[in-house]
């Protein structure tokens, strides 16, 4: 579980923004905060709602666009009356850069 | 044994006197109860809504024959009194039955002051004072196109106005000083009012001096001025004033000044002898208004079981009662050198507020249009209270007080004990909230067990937050609209709050307007931002994470997450160069629909997020631009061909429909806007149904607005028909500009105008020529800053460039 691999500079995702990372598995959204926390999680939740990285973000929420899910990034549950969660990843910033579980991105997703 | 209290006069203030008096002790007097009008106690200042058709008369009746059964009072109706002898303590009525007293009550009311014009006797000419003669206004109304000239712009001359005016009388009000109400008003609240009530039909003229009443066979016919000008009438009202009647008392030989002398226990000169209302005198002020005389009341009823009270004359406010006029004015507010304004205008919601200062004291203040506060500034007012500390946000009102909550019911919270509520009965927040933990848990509870609300009810409002304070979760308040779970303000007080504090960003605005989140959420974020824009269009920087994605990204999101593009074409007009660009786009990018839509433009759907900077840098190259199919703001001018081709059409509709859109394309708005033009009455574009519509005819051009054909359905209304183009752009644009800075975020034009009403409107885009020209010209600066093409910003600039390209693809790194 310790794996992780660089995907890019902080500076490539703006603060409230987020960015795809695709996998064979489908599409990871990662997402900085205003206080520059980060978070991976599913850019989708089959059915129900996505692309999340197209959402508005405020504190550790995110919006989903098309039916305004409000799902908390660190735990991927969606808040309020609707039910369902998206899977998370570990995903972290050192020196710089955005560092994500390789296990995320390998293809066999571990169970942790 | 009881002794015998005869009371003359059965008006508001010996009424109540009555009323404490048997709350005091219900067997101290006989009571014997003369009235000259063959009725007895009801609630003389809701006659105006009486007249106006709100309350019948029956509903404003204090006392019943019922009440006065079961509290032993001997009624004398219709009974005038002749003479008191006061050395035999005798009251003798005009049939000569002789009544005698131990004690004796005037309450004899005032008269109204009737000019001695010439012709001032005729039929037809009355006052505004009792039953009989709202009837006969009332009656009047029920004439086919009657007239009527009320003489006096004072509160009263204004109700009886308003409530002719409802009735469909044709009302003119003179008056002879430069603005109405100026003992209570000054003159640019004043003018807000007369604006209001010309916007009711009725007709006034100030400075109008009255010479002459004209009759004709002994009934009136007209009112002629000094001027010359004579107004037609059926009915002259005379509302100029009340004297104190007097005359009684002034026989019987009781001191009399221009009313009859009071001492602060209410006695007279007679010691057995006491008097109430608005027949007194008392410090040489005599009194016309409702809330002293119940304070007298009191004070009398006390009196009258050898209690010790003191009457002391307070403060007074005033309020209109004329529906749509909401004004206030309190304390002393003439102009003077060591004196100082705050003065806040809105023009555009017609509000007025002016705070007259003196060594840091609120020495007056009057309000128009808004009278939300006027409570909190009347306690200021009387309490004499030090405002320096709150100076820079006074006018703002308790709400923006310190660091205090921006709770509504906070500012309520705060209120002394002693805070006056409801100024016509005297009842303070402490008896209010006294009578709640009573048991009173509801208004109507309230108004019955403290009299609170229970008169002309403008303090409703607040009894009903007293009510949430003190019931706390108890009790249910009427939802106010706020914007979001983050914030206890609704859209109106942010906007109105983001001009006052110049607040320019996001982050400031929730930081001084007390945001309960710490960055907004989905619903407030975009809201703000469109506010920032429209209030700061040169210094403001759009916030793209706080739009949609659709706004963010400036294409329309499909339900399998590819986007839709739609090029702008100026009046739905296009050419082959263009029509083969989009055909090469289509064909380029895999595009599996293309599809014309109901705004005379084509689509694109299907498009990957990831070629949108492409295909837009293809569709900028043959010339076109973003047609902003996602936006909330402008959309599309739809047209017809107009004089061009058709053989019906009756101006150039195609070319007004191009010049309107290439002055609006790219305006942001509280919602999409979108528009038409059509060439004839036969309405191919579709104008009838718009945000705004233009249909041509020969004379000119018909704006019409407020048109919806989505969830509702709606016919657009007439606003003005103009002769020239140039006029329906500028009108065009200045009700856009109008809609921008006023609506809330997510209205729709139709919601807007249901809100603040189509009469408004037109005045401030078609009436008041120099505001419409204001608006335009805010609307033009504004489109300054905001018509620059957003895809060729993105297409060729490589704006927001990581909100199209994945971050990283390991798709392809596992590939390889």
């Amino acid at each position: 579980m310790s794996n992780f691999i660089d995907i890019g500079s902080i500076d490539d995702i703006p603060a409230r923004g987020a960015r795809l990372v695709r996998t064979h598995n489908g599409d990871i959204a990662i997402f900085r905060t205003a206080a520059d926390a980060l978070f991976a999680v599913d850019d989708y939740l089959p059915g129900k709602a996505g692309p999340l990285s197209n959402g508005i973000q405020h504190d550790n929420k995110v919006t989903d666009p098309m039916y305004n899910w409000v799902f908390d990034l660190a735990s991927g549950q969606a808040l309020g009356a609707d039910e369902g969660a998206v899977q998370t990843y570990p995903v972290k910033c050192e020196g710089g850069r955005v560092l994500l579980a390789a296990s995320a991105v390998s293809g066999a997703v571990a169970a942790e | 044994m009881s002794q015998k209290l005869v009371i003359i006069g059965a008006g508001m203030a010996s009424g109540r006197a009555l009323e404490e008096l048997i709350k005091l002790d219900p067997t101290a007097y006989d009571v014997t109860l003369f009235n000259a009008e063959p009725r007895g106690n009801y609630n003389r200042i809701m006659l105006s809504p009486v007249l106006s058709g709100d309350k019948s008369f029956d509903e404003i009746i204090t006392h019943t024959a019922e009440w006065y059964e079961e509290n032993g009072v001997t009624c004398r109706f219709g009974e005038k009194v002749a003479k008191v002898d006061r050395d035999r303590k005798v009251v003798i009525a005009e049939n000569g039955d002789e009544v005698p007293y131990d004690k004796l009550m005037f309450g004899t009311g005032s008269n109204p002051f009737i000019i001695p014009l010439p012709g001032h006797d005729l039929d037809g000419v009355i006052a505004y004072r009792d039953l009989e003669d709202t009837n006969t206004m009332i009656a009047l109304g029920e004439k086919p196109d009657a007239k009527a000239v009320v003489i006096g712009g004072g509160l009263l001359g204004l109700e009886a106005a308003a409530g002719l005016a409802l009735r469909g009388v044709d009302v003119t009000v003179v008056h002879i000083m430069g603005h109405l109400m100026e003992r209570q008003l000054d003159e640019a609240a004043g003018y807000l009012l007369r604006k209001a009530l010309v916007d009711k039909g009725i007709t006034v003229r100030c400075s109008a001096n009255s010479k002459e009443i004209l009759g004709e066979d002994g009934k009136v016919k007209a009112l002629l001025l000094d001027d010359g000008t004579e107004l037609p009438c059926d009915l002259l009202v005379m509302a100029v004033g009340i004297r104190p009647n007097t005359v009684l008392a002034k026989e019987s030989g009781v001191m009399v000044g221009k009313g009859i002398f009071v001492d602060d226990q209410m006695i007279t000169s007679d010691e057995d002898i006491v008097a109430v209302g608005e027949c007194v005198e008392h410090n040489g002020a005599i009194f016309g208004l409702v809330a002293p005389l119940y304070d007298q009341a009191k004070v009398v009823a006390k009196t009258l079981v050898s209690q010790e009270a003191t009457f002391v004359q307070k403060e007074i406010s005033t309020k209109l009662k004329v529906t749509g006029c909401d004004l206030f004015s309190a304390g002393d507010f003439a102009d003077g050198e060591d004196r100082e304004d705050i003065v806040f205008r809105d023009p555009a919601r017609g509000v007025y507020k002016r705070l007259v200062l003196k060594d840091n004291k609120i020495l007056g203040a009057v309000m128009y249009g808004d009278t939300a506060d006027s409570n909190w500034f009347f306690g200021l007012i009387k309490d004499g209270e030090d405002i320096s500390e709150m100076r820079d946000t006074l006018i703002f009102g308790p709400a923006f007080q310190g660091s205090a909550p921006l709770d509504p019911m906070a500012a309520v919270a705060a209120l002394p004990d002693d805070a006056e509520i409801c100024g016509c009965n005297g009842i303070s927040k402490g008896d209010i909230v006294a009578a709640i933990n009573a048991g009173a848990h509801t208004l109507d509870a309230v108004k019955a067990t403290s009299k609170a609300a229970s008169s002309c009810g403008s303090c409703a409002g607040l009894v009903t937050d007293l009510l949430g304070v003190t019931l706390g979760d108890g009790f249910k308040l009427p939802e106010k609209e706020v914007v979001c779970k983050c914030t206890d303000l609704s859209h109106d007080d942010v906007r109105k709050l983001i001009i006052a504090k110049s607040l320019k960003s996001i982050p400031q605005a929730m930081q001084e307007l007390d945001w309960k989140t710490s960055c907004g959420c989905h619903v407030c974020r975009p809201a703000l931002n469109y506010y920032m824009v429209c209030a700061w269009p040169d210094s403001y920087e759009d916030d793209g994470k706080s739009r949609f994605i659709n706004e963010r990204v400036h294409a329309n999101i499909q339900k399998d997450g590819t986007y839709s593009v739609v090029p702008r074409m100026l009046g739905g007009i296009t050419n082959p160069k263009e029509l083969r660009a989009i055909a090469d786009a289509a064909d380029k990018y895999n595009i599996p629909t293309v599809k014309v839509t109901g705004g005379q433009r084509i689509d694109l759907l299907g498009v990957k997020k990831e070629d949108l900077p492409a295909i837009w840098y293809d569709l900028g190259e043959a010339g076109m631009m973003s047609g902003q199919a996602y936006a909330k703001g402008l959309r599309t001018v739809k047209t017809c061909v107009g004089t061009d081709h058709c053989r019906f059409g009756t101006q150039d509709s195609t070319g007004l429909g191009i010049k309107i859109e290439e002055a609006m394309w790219g305006a942001w708005s509280p919602h999409k806007f979108k528009l038409a033009v059509t060439g004839c009455p036969r309405n191919c574009a579709e104008a009838t149904c718009k945000d705004l519509g233009i249909i041509c005819v020969d004379s000119g051009y018909q704006i019409l607005v407020g048109g919806a054909a989505g969830l509702d359905l709606l016919e657009a209304q007439l606003l003005v028909q103009v002769p020239t183009e140039e006029e329906a752009i500028e009108i065009s644009c200045a009700f856009y500009q109008l809609y921008r800075e006023g609506a809330q975020y997510l209205h729709r034009p139709y919601k807007w105008i249901k809100k603040v009403g189509l009469d408004w409107v037109k005045e401030q885009v078609v009436d008041d020529l120099d505001n419409r020209k204001a608006l335009a010209d805010r609307f033009h600066f504004s489109q300054q800053f905001y018509q620059v093409d957003p895809w060729a910003e993105r297409a060729k600039k490589g704006k927001d460039a990581h909100e199209f390209a994945p971050m990283a693809d390991f798709t392809k790194v596992a590939a390889e």
